[in-house]
C-alpha cells in the first residue's frame, strides 16, 4: 500500500501542476482574479503531495520492502539504517523524485512567502514553475517510476554501491539538488517577468533572495562533494575536473554571475536583459548538469546509477525549456527598456567585468566538458583533463580575483580611477609582500599558478575586508557583512588550493608491520594489521602511531574494506587534521611477502579549501537574511504609512 | 572613454563586449584543446598510428590475465593491456584503484617510453561494478576462453 500511496500522490501532484499552469495562464491572460485565486493553494498542495510521495519511497527503503523493484536493486536488509534512509536518493529514480520534491517545495515557498513581486508576475512565475515541474512528472511517471512493484518479491536486495555508503551521501546530493532546483525559481521568475514585461529593479529585489538561497546551497553542495570525494576516493585529490564535477561547477559559475548582475539591477536598475538571460543560462546549466550526470554520456569517476536512454528524455526536456525560454527572450527583449547608464569606472562596470570573466570561465569549462562528445561524433576519442582546465580557467580566475579585490571599493555609478587606485593600494601591498616572501623562500620549488594563487589570495583577503574600513561597524548592514565574508572565503579557499598544489608531499612505500616510515617531518609507526567486521562489510585495518618532532603520538586506522553485497573493495583513508594541514594515509593491497602498500600525503593547509567554501556559503546566507529582513521592514513601513 | 560610454550606445557596447568575450573564450578553448586534449588509444590503435614517445595520451584495454607482475619495491607494477588485437606492456608506480585486477578493463593516462612500454602516471578507476569506461565500449573478456574480443563498430 505504501508504494501505491506514493504513486497516487505523484499522479495527483502532476495533475495539480497541470491545473496550476492552466489557471496561471488563463488568469494572467484574462486578468481574471477569480481564476488566479486558485494558483497559490494549488501550488502549496502540489508541494505537499510531492513530499508525501518522497516520504512513501523513503518508508519503503527504511522497511526494506523487497517487493519494490527500486529497493531490491539498490538496498539490502543488512544495511545500516542511515544508508537505507540516504539510499532513497542514491539511485536514478529516487534522485529524480528528490528533484521533483525539491521543485514542489520551491513552488510552495514561492507561493507562500513571495511578497515583493507584482501580482501578475507572481502568478506568471508560478505558472512557469508548474510547467517545468510537469515535464519532470512526466519523466518520473512514464520513464522512471520509483514505485514499480516486483512480482514475486525478492528475498533480499542487491545492496548499495559501497562507495556511497558514507555519511556524505546524506548531505551532499540533497544540498546540491536544492541548489540546482533553486535555480529553477530564478528561471521561473525570469520567464514570469518576460511574460508580464516587468523586468525592473522591483523584480530584481524580489528575485535576489531566491538566487542567494540557491547559490548558498550549491556552494555547500559542491564543497561537501569535494571533501567527500577527497577522503572517499583515496586519491588525495579534491577536484579532478571530472565531467560530473564540472556539471555542478557550471551552474555555480552562472549563479555567481547572476547573483552579481541581479544586484546591479536591484540597486541601479541596469543590466536588465543580461540578468534575465543569466537566469535562463543558470537553470540551463543545472539541466545540462543533470543530463550529463544521469545519462553517463561522459566517462566519470563519480558515475553512479547511469542510464543513457533516460538521458535522452532529459535532453528533450532541456531543449524544450531552454529553447522556449530563449524564444520568449527573443520576442520580448525588445520590450525590455534599457536600464540606467553608468561610467567606465564604477561599481557597475566592475560587476560587468566580473560577469564577463565568469561567463568566459563557464564557456571554457562547458567547451572542455563537451569537446569529447563532439570529437567522438566525428570518430576520434579524446579526453580532456586537468592540464586543459587548469591552464585556461586558472589565469582567468586569477584575473577575476583582482576584480574581486577592487570591485567592492569602487562607488556605484561613477568613480575616479585615482581614488580607486588609492583605496586598493593596501591590498596590493599585501599581495606584493606575499610575492616577495614566496620568491625568496620558495622560488623554483613552486609552480607559477600556485604562486600567483597565493599572491591573489593575499590580495583578496585584504581587499575583501577593506570595505569595512572607516565604516561605523554597528550601522553597516548585514548584507555588506555577507559580501565581506563571502569574498574572504574566496581568499581562504584559494590559499588552500594553492598551498595544497604547491607544498604537498607524497610518499609511496611497501612496509611490514613493525617498521617506521618517515615523511615530511612525520614519523609513522606501522604497528599491525588486524581483521575487523562492520555491519555489512569486513576489513583489514592498519594501526599506525603517528607523531611529529617527538610530540605525542596519534593513532590512525586506515582500512581496506570488502563488501559482500555487491562484492566490492574500497579503501577507507585515515586523516589526521592539524591546524596547518592534513596527513592522509591509505592502506593499499597486501603483497605476498607480508608487506602492505602505503600511500602517505602531507597536505599543508588543505582544509582551508573547504573552510573557505563554508565561509562563502555563510556569507551568502548572511546577505540573504539581511536582504529579506530589509524587504520585510520596508513593506511594514509602507503599510504603516498607508494605513 | 567615459564619454563614449555615456553616449546612447552603452547597451550596444555591452553586447559587443559580451560577444567579444565569448568569441575569445571559444578561440582560447580551441587552441588549448589542440595541445592539451589527451587522445584515447587502444593498443592496436597505438601500434597502427605510431604514437611518438613522450606525448600525453590515454590508453585503454583489458588487463591480460597472468601478465601482472610486481617489482621488488612493492609498489611498482607491470602488466599488459590488450584489446584482443594487440597487447602493450604498461608500467605504473602507486596504489592501484579498488577495482583494478587482471581481466578487467583499465584506462590509463601516461606516455610511451622510447623502449615502447607505456608509463602510466594515473590509472582511472571504475567505482561501480556495473560501470564500464565508455571508451571500452564493445570490449569483452571471455572467462572461458580467456580471449579478449572487440566488437567492430
Amino acid at each position: 500500500m505504501i508504494a501505491e500511496t506514493g504513486l497516487a500522490a505523484l499522479w495527483l501532484a502532476a495533475a495539480l501542476a497541470a491545473l496550476q499552469l492552466i489557471a496561471a495562464w488563463a488568469g494572467v491572460a484574462k486578468g481574471d482574479e477569480l481564476i488566479l485565486r486558485l494558483v497559490r493553494p494549488v501550488a502549496v498542495a502540489q508541494g505537499l503531495l510531492t513530499g508525501l510521495a518522497f516520504a512513501m519511497l523513503m518508508l519503503c527503503f527504511l522497511r526494506s520492502d523487497m517487493s519494490v523493484a527500486l529497493v531490491m536493486q539498490n538496498s539490502h536488509s543488512m544495511k545500516p539504517w542511515l544508508y537505507k534512509f540516504a539510499g532513497t536518493w542514491g539511485n536514478h529514480e529516487g534522485s529524480m523524485l528528490l528533484w521533483v520534491m525539491v521543485m514542489g517545495f520551491a513552488g510552495t515557498a514561492v507561493a507562500l512567502f513571495e511578497r515583493a513581486l507584482s501580482r501578475a508576475t507572481h502568478m506568471a512565475t508560478l505558472g512557469a514553475q508548474a510547467l517545468i515541474s510537469l515535464g519532470f512528472y512526466v519523466f518520473l511517471l512514464f520513464a522512471s517510476n520509483p514505485f514499480a512493484r516486483l512480482d514475486p518479491p525478492a528475498v533480499d536486495g542487491q545492496g548499495l554501491n559501497p562507495l556511497l555508503q558514507d555519511p556524505g551521501l546524506a548531505f551532499h546530493p540533497p544540498t546540491l539538488y536544492l541548489g540546482y532546483v533553486g535555480l529553477s525559481v530564478a528561471f521561473s521568475f525570469a520567464v514570469g517577468a518576460l511574460v508580464t514585461k516587468s523586468v525592473d529593479s522591483t523584480f530584481a529585489r524580489a528575485m535576489r533572495p531566491w538566487v542567494l538561497a540557491a547559490w548558498v546551497l550549491l556552494t555547500l553542495g559542491i564543497t561537501a562533494g569535494s571533501y567527500w570525494a577527497y577522503y572517499e576516493l583515496g586519491w588525495g585529490g579534491w577536484w579532478f575536473w571530472d565531467p560530473v564535477e564540472n556539471a555542478s561547477l557550471m551552474p555555480w559559475l552562472a549563479a555567481t554571475a547572476l547573483l552579481h548582475s541581479v544586484s546591479v539591477l536591484a540597486t541601479r536598475d541596469g543590466l536588465r536583459a543580461w540578468t534575465v538571460m543569466l537566469a535562463v543560462v543558470a537553470f540551463s546549466m543545472s539541466m545540462v548538469g543533470t543530463f550529463l550526470v544521469r545519462s553517463g554520456i561522459l566517462t566519470s569517476v563519480h558515475a553512479f546509477a547511469v542510464d543513457p536512454k533516460r538521458g535522452t528524455f532529459i535532453l528533450v526536456l532541456l531543449a524544450l525549456y531552454i529553447g522556449g525560454a530563449l524564444l520568449l527572450f527573443g520576442l520580448r527583449v525588445g520590450a525590455v527598456r534599457e536600464g540606467s547608464r553608468f561610467d567606465m569606472v564604477s561599481r557597475e562596470a566592475m560587476l560587468v567585468v566580473n560577469n564577463l570573466l565568469l561567463s568566459v570561465i563557464l564557456g571554457l569549462v562547458l567547451i572542455g566538458t563537451l569537446y569529447p562528445l563532439l570529437t567522438e561524433a566525428m570518430g576520434t576519442k579524446v579526453s580532456v583533463g586537468p592540464p586543459y582546465f587548469n591552464s585556461v580557467a586558472g589565469p582567468i580566475a586569477l584575473a577575476l580575483m583582482v576584480v574581486l579585490a577592487a570591485g567592492p571599493m569602487t562607488r556605484w555609478r561613477r568613480d575616479d580611477l585615482k581614488a580607486v587606485a588609492r583605496r586598493i593600494a593596501l591590498p596590493f601591498a599585501a599581495a606584493t609582500l606575499v610575492l616577495a616572501i614566496m620568491l625568496f623562500f620558495a622560488a623554483g620549488r613552486i609552480g607559477v599558478l600556485p604562486l600567483l594563487g597565493l599572491v591573489a589570495a593575499a590580495l583578496v583577503a585584504v581587499g575583501s575586508v577593506a570595505p569595512l574600513w572607516g565604516r561605523n561597524l554597528r550601522r553597516t548592514p548585514l548584507f555588506t557583512y555577507g559580501m565581506v565574508l563571502a569574498h574572504l572565503g574566496c581568499a581562504v579557499s584559494l590559499a588552500g588550493m594553492a598551498s595544497e598544489s604547491a607544498f604537498s608531499t607524497e610518499k609511496l612505500v611497501a612496509a611490514r608491520p613493525g617498521e617506521a616510515i618517515q615523511t615530511a617531518g612525520w614519523t609513522l609507526h606501522f604497528d599491525s594489521v588486524t581483521p575487523i567486521a562492520g555491519p555489512n562489510w569486513t576489513a583489514m585495518e592498519g594501526q599506525f602511531a603517528v607523531s611529529r618532532g617527538g610530540g605525542s603520538a596519534s593513532l590512525l586506522h586506515p582500512q581496506n574494506r570488502f563488501f559482500a553485497e555487491p562484492p566490492t573493495n574500497t579503501t577507507e583513508s585515515a586523516l589526521l587534521t592539524r591546524w596547518n594541514g592534513q596527513l592522509y594515509l591509505v592502506l593499499g593491497d597486501p603483497l605476498d611477502d607480508g608487506r602492505w602498500q602505503l600511500r602517505i600525503w602531507w597536505k599543508p593547509f588543505v582544509t582551508l579549501i573547504w573552510f573557505g567554501g563554508g565561509l562563502i556559503a555563510a556569507g551568502g546566507a548572511l546577505a540573504m537574511v539581511g536582504r529579506v529582513g530589509r524587504g520585510w521592514l520596508r513593506r511594514r513601513r509602507d503599510k504603516l504609512v498607508y494605513a | 572613454m567615459a564619454s563614449a560610454l555615456k553616449s546612447k550606445h552603452q547597451r550596444l557596447i555591452l553586447i559587443l563586449a559580451a560577444i567579444a568575450a565569448l568569441i575569445g573564450a571559444v578561440l582560447l578553448a580551441m587552441s588549448a584543446l589542440k595541445d592539451q586534449a589527451a587522445y584515447f588509444y587502444t593498443p592496436s590503435d597505438a601500434r597502427a598510428k605510431g604514437v611518438e614517445p613522450g606525448r600525453a595520451i590515454r590508453l585503454g584495454g583489458m588487463v591480460v590475465k597472468g601478465s601482472l607482475k610486481r617489482a621488488a619495491d612493492g609498489i611498482s607494477i607491470r602488466f599488459d593491456v590488450s584489446d584482443g588485437k594487440a597487447a602493450l606492456p604498461v608500467t605504473y608506480t602507486g596504489v592501484t584503484p579498488d577495482l583494478f585486477r587482471e581481466g578487467s578493463g583499465v584506462v590509463a593516462d601516461g606516455q610511451f617510453q622510447p623502449d615502447g612500454t607505456f608509463r602510466a602516471t594515473e590509472i582511472l578507476a571504475k567505482h561501480d561494478e556495473r560501470y564500464m569506461p565508455r571508451e571500452l565500449d564493445g570490449m569483452k573478456y571471455d572467462e572461458k576462453t580467456h580471449k579478449i574480443e572487440t566488437s567492430s563498430k
